[in-house]
Protein backbone atom coordinates (compact mmCIF):
# COMPACT_ATOMS: atom_id res chain seq x y z
CA UNK A 1 0.00 0.00 0.00
CA UNK A 2 1.24 3.57 0.30
CA UNK A 3 4.24 4.65 2.28
CA UNK A 4 2.01 6.35 4.82
CA UNK A 5 0.26 3.13 5.70
CA UNK A 6 1.57 1.51 8.82
CA UNK A 7 2.11 -2.20 8.66
CA UNK A 8 2.08 -5.23 10.87
CA UNK A 9 4.63 -7.98 11.27
CA UNK A 10 4.53 -11.66 11.86
CA UNK A 11 7.36 -12.94 14.05
CA UNK A 12 8.27 -16.56 14.63
CA UNK A 13 11.20 -17.45 16.84
CA UNK A 14 12.65 -20.74 17.89
CA UNK A 15 15.83 -21.93 19.53
CA UNK A 16 17.44 -24.75 17.60
CA UNK A 17 20.16 -27.06 18.95
CA UNK A 18 22.37 -26.56 15.92
CA UNK A 19 25.34 -24.32 15.16
CA UNK A 20 24.74 -21.00 13.46
CA UNK A 21 26.85 -21.90 10.40
CA UNK A 22 24.75 -24.93 9.70
CA UNK A 23 21.46 -23.07 9.94
CA UNK A 24 22.87 -20.35 7.71
CA UNK A 25 23.61 -23.01 5.08
CA UNK A 26 20.04 -24.30 5.33
CA UNK A 27 18.78 -20.76 4.76
CA UNK A 28 21.08 -19.89 1.86
CA UNK A 29 21.89 -23.00 -0.21
CA UNK A 30 19.29 -23.59 -2.90
CA UNK A 31 19.02 -27.36 -2.56
CA UNK A 32 18.80 -27.13 1.23
CA UNK A 33 16.20 -24.35 1.05
CA UNK A 34 14.14 -26.58 -1.20
CA UNK A 35 14.26 -29.35 1.41
CA UNK A 36 12.36 -27.30 3.99
CA UNK A 37 10.79 -24.34 2.20
CA UNK A 38 10.28 -24.39 -1.56
CA UNK A 39 11.96 -24.84 -4.92
CA UNK A 40 13.96 -21.73 -5.67
CA UNK A 41 16.76 -20.11 -7.61
CA UNK A 42 18.10 -18.22 -4.62
CA UNK A 43 21.63 -16.82 -4.56
CA UNK A 44 23.02 -15.09 -1.47
CA UNK A 45 23.72 -11.83 -3.30
CA UNK A 46 22.03 -8.54 -2.59
CA UNK A 47 19.94 -7.49 -5.58
CA UNK A 48 19.53 -11.04 -6.89
CA UNK A 49 15.96 -11.57 -8.12
CA UNK A 50 14.58 -15.04 -7.75
CA UNK A 51 11.43 -17.06 -7.27
CA UNK A 52 10.15 -19.54 -4.78
CA UNK A 53 7.91 -22.07 -6.46
CA UNK A 54 5.35 -24.22 -4.75
CA UNK A 55 2.86 -26.56 -6.36
CA UNK A 56 0.12 -24.42 -7.89
CA UNK A 57 -3.23 -24.56 -6.13
CA UNK A 58 -6.59 -23.18 -7.28
CA UNK A 59 -6.35 -19.40 -7.51
CA UNK A 60 -2.63 -19.33 -6.81
CA UNK A 61 0.13 -20.08 -9.31
CA UNK A 62 2.46 -21.10 -6.48
CA UNK A 63 5.03 -18.44 -7.35
CA UNK A 64 6.60 -16.01 -4.93
CA UNK A 65 8.68 -13.25 -6.51
CA UNK A 66 11.62 -12.24 -4.42
CA UNK A 67 14.72 -10.11 -4.34
CA UNK A 68 17.61 -10.47 -1.92
CA UNK A 69 17.73 -7.31 0.21
CA UNK A 70 20.37 -8.08 2.83
CA UNK A 71 23.05 -10.69 3.39
CA UNK A 72 25.13 -10.61 6.57
CA UNK A 73 26.83 -13.99 6.54
CA UNK A 74 25.75 -16.30 9.35
CA UNK A 75 23.58 -13.70 11.03
CA UNK A 76 21.08 -11.85 8.87
CA UNK A 77 19.26 -12.51 5.63
CA UNK A 78 16.40 -10.57 4.13
CA UNK A 79 14.37 -10.94 0.95
CA UNK A 80 11.17 -9.52 -0.45
CA UNK A 81 8.21 -11.87 -0.73
CA UNK A 82 5.74 -10.89 -3.44
CA UNK A 83 2.66 -12.97 -3.89
CA UNK A 84 -0.95 -12.36 -4.85
CA UNK A 85 -0.29 -8.68 -5.42
CA UNK A 86 1.03 -7.96 -1.95
CA UNK A 87 4.68 -7.55 -1.16
CA UNK A 88 6.07 -8.33 2.25
CA UNK A 89 9.67 -8.70 3.46
CA UNK A 90 11.05 -11.77 5.19
CA UNK A 91 14.06 -11.27 7.46
CA UNK A 92 15.99 -14.03 9.20
CA UNK A 93 18.17 -13.32 12.20
CA UNK A 94 20.45 -15.96 13.69
CA UNK A 95 21.94 -15.41 17.15
CA UNK A 96 24.24 -17.95 18.81
CA UNK A 97 23.11 -19.21 22.20
CA UNK A 98 24.65 -21.62 24.72
CA UNK A 99 22.80 -24.61 23.36
CA UNK A 100 22.69 -23.70 19.70
CA UNK A 101 21.11 -20.86 17.78
CA UNK A 102 18.16 -18.58 18.20
CA UNK A 103 16.30 -18.39 14.88
CA UNK A 104 14.01 -15.43 14.28
CA UNK A 105 11.85 -14.93 11.21
CA UNK A 106 10.05 -11.66 10.78
CA UNK A 107 7.67 -11.05 7.91
CA UNK A 108 6.87 -7.35 7.65
CA UNK A 109 4.59 -5.26 5.48
CA UNK A 110 1.19 -6.73 6.16
CA UNK A 111 -1.24 -3.92 5.53
CA UNK A 112 -2.72 -2.24 8.53
CA UNK A 113 -3.94 1.17 9.39
CA UNK A 114 -3.34 2.98 12.62
CA UNK A 115 -1.79 6.16 11.33
CA UNK A 116 -3.26 9.64 11.43
CA UNK A 117 -4.61 9.14 7.92
CA UNK A 118 -7.13 6.70 9.22
CA UNK A 119 -8.68 8.62 12.09
CA UNK A 120 -12.07 7.87 10.62
CA UNK A 121 -11.53 4.19 11.12
CA UNK A 122 -14.66 2.31 11.74
CA UNK A 123 -15.47 -0.95 13.39
CA UNK A 124 -14.18 -3.04 10.51
CA UNK A 125 -10.71 -1.59 10.58
CA UNK A 126 -10.41 -2.05 14.31
CA UNK A 127 -11.50 -5.62 14.10
CA UNK A 128 -8.98 -6.15 11.31
CA UNK A 129 -6.14 -4.74 13.39
CA UNK A 130 -7.32 -6.70 16.41
CA UNK A 131 -7.05 -9.90 14.43
CA UNK A 132 -3.58 -9.05 13.22
CA UNK A 133 -2.36 -8.27 16.70
CA UNK A 134 -3.81 -11.53 17.90
CA UNK A 135 -1.84 -13.38 15.26
CA UNK A 136 1.36 -11.59 16.15
CA UNK A 137 0.88 -12.29 19.83
CA UNK A 138 0.35 -15.95 19.07
CA UNK A 139 3.44 -16.03 16.92
CA UNK A 140 5.50 -14.61 19.76
CA UNK B 1 -15.24 -17.43 1.47
CA UNK B 2 -12.39 -18.45 -0.82
CA UNK B 3 -14.05 -16.64 -3.72
CA UNK B 4 -14.39 -13.53 -1.58
CA UNK B 5 -10.71 -13.69 -0.65
CA UNK B 6 -9.81 -13.90 -4.33
CA UNK B 7 -11.92 -10.86 -5.10
CA UNK B 8 -10.23 -8.88 -2.33
CA UNK B 9 -6.74 -9.84 -3.46
CA UNK B 10 -7.55 -9.13 -7.07
CA UNK B 11 -9.10 -5.79 -6.19
CA UNK B 12 -6.08 -4.70 -4.16
CA UNK B 13 -3.46 -6.01 -6.56
CA UNK B 14 -3.90 -2.93 -8.74
CA UNK B 15 -2.23 0.32 -7.61
CA UNK B 16 -4.99 2.54 -9.01
CA UNK B 17 -7.66 0.57 -7.17
CA UNK B 18 -5.60 0.60 -3.98
CA UNK B 19 -5.29 4.34 -4.29
CA UNK B 20 -9.05 4.76 -4.86
CA UNK B 21 -9.80 2.52 -1.88
CA UNK B 22 -7.32 4.33 0.35
CA UNK B 23 -8.72 7.68 -0.70
CA UNK B 24 -12.22 6.58 0.26
CA UNK B 25 -10.97 5.18 3.55
CA UNK B 26 -9.10 8.36 4.36
CA UNK B 27 -11.52 11.00 3.18
CA UNK B 28 -14.89 9.30 3.37
CA UNK B 29 -17.62 9.11 0.79
CA UNK B 30 -17.02 10.60 -2.65
CA UNK B 31 -18.80 10.90 -5.96
CA UNK B 32 -17.57 9.19 -9.10
CA UNK B 33 -16.79 12.64 -10.48
CA UNK B 34 -14.58 13.51 -7.54
CA UNK B 35 -12.85 10.14 -7.73
CA UNK B 36 -12.25 10.63 -11.45
CA UNK B 37 -10.67 14.04 -10.89
CA UNK B 38 -8.31 12.59 -8.31
CA UNK B 39 -7.42 9.44 -10.18
CA UNK B 40 -6.42 11.32 -13.33
CA UNK B 41 -7.92 8.66 -15.60
CA UNK B 42 -11.16 8.52 -17.57
CA UNK B 43 -14.48 8.10 -15.84
CA UNK B 44 -15.20 4.77 -17.56
CA UNK B 45 -11.83 3.51 -16.27
CA UNK B 46 -12.67 4.66 -12.75
CA UNK B 47 -16.07 2.99 -13.02
CA UNK B 48 -14.42 -0.27 -14.04
CA UNK B 49 -12.14 -0.11 -11.02
CA UNK B 50 -15.10 0.65 -8.78
CA UNK B 51 -16.91 -2.39 -10.13
CA UNK B 52 -13.97 -4.59 -9.15
CA UNK B 53 -13.84 -3.00 -5.69
CA UNK B 54 -17.58 -3.46 -5.35
CA UNK B 55 -17.37 -7.14 -6.23
CA UNK B 56 -14.84 -7.53 -3.41
CA UNK B 57 -17.28 -5.64 -1.15
CA UNK B 58 -14.51 -3.11 -0.45
CA UNK B 59 -16.80 -0.24 -1.47
CA UNK B 60 -20.50 0.34 -1.66
CA UNK B 61 -22.48 2.96 -3.50
CA UNK B 62 -25.67 4.92 -3.25
CA UNK B 63 -27.45 7.14 -5.73
CA UNK B 64 -28.35 10.69 -4.90
CA UNK B 65 -29.85 12.70 -7.70
CA UNK B 66 -27.64 12.21 -10.72
CA UNK B 67 -24.57 11.41 -8.70
CA UNK B 68 -23.34 8.05 -7.47
CA UNK B 69 -21.55 8.22 -4.14
CA UNK B 70 -19.00 5.62 -3.12
CA UNK B 71 -17.76 4.79 0.35
CA UNK B 72 -15.15 2.35 1.67
CA UNK B 73 -16.14 -0.84 3.45
CA UNK B 74 -12.91 -1.67 5.25
CA UNK B 75 -14.37 -4.67 7.04
CA UNK B 76 -14.06 -6.42 3.69
CA UNK B 77 -10.33 -6.53 4.42
CA UNK B 78 -10.88 -9.31 6.94
CA UNK B 79 -9.67 -11.93 4.45
CA UNK B 80 -6.26 -10.23 4.59
CA UNK B 81 -6.12 -10.86 8.30
CA UNK B 82 -7.00 -14.48 7.64
CA UNK B 83 -4.23 -14.54 5.07
CA UNK B 84 -1.75 -13.34 7.67
CA UNK B 85 -2.88 -15.96 10.13
CA UNK B 86 -2.41 -18.55 7.39
CA UNK B 87 1.17 -17.32 7.07
CA UNK B 88 1.58 -17.95 10.80
CA UNK B 89 0.63 -21.57 10.25
CA UNK B 90 2.77 -21.73 7.11
CA UNK B 91 5.96 -20.55 8.81
CA UNK B 92 5.53 -22.73 11.88
CA UNK B 93 5.27 -25.76 9.60
CA UNK B 94 8.35 -24.60 7.71
CA UNK B 95 10.26 -24.19 10.97
CA UNK B 96 9.42 -27.83 11.74
CA UNK B 97 10.69 -28.86 8.31
CA UNK B 98 13.84 -26.81 8.82
CA UNK B 99 14.57 -28.58 12.10
CA UNK B 100 14.05 -31.96 10.46
CA UNK B 101 16.46 -30.98 7.71
CA UNK B 102 19.05 -29.82 10.26
CA UNK B 103 18.85 -33.22 11.96
CA UNK B 104 19.34 -34.97 8.62
CA UNK B 105 22.37 -32.78 7.87
CA UNK B 106 24.09 -34.29 10.92
CA UNK B 107 24.10 -37.73 9.40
Amino acid sequence: MTATTQTHSLVIEREMPHPQEKIWRALTEGSLIEAWLMKNDFQPQVGHRFQFRAAPVPNWNGIIDSEVLLVEPKSRLSYSWGSLGLETVVTWTLTPTEGGTHVRMEQTGFPSQEGPNYKGAKYGWRSFIGKLEHVVAEAN
Amino acid sequence: MQAMTDHVFKALSDPTRRSIFEGLTRDGEQTVHALTRRAGISQPAVSKHLTVLKRAKLVRHRHEGRETHYSAQPQALAPLADWMSQYGVFWRERFDQLEKLLERMDK
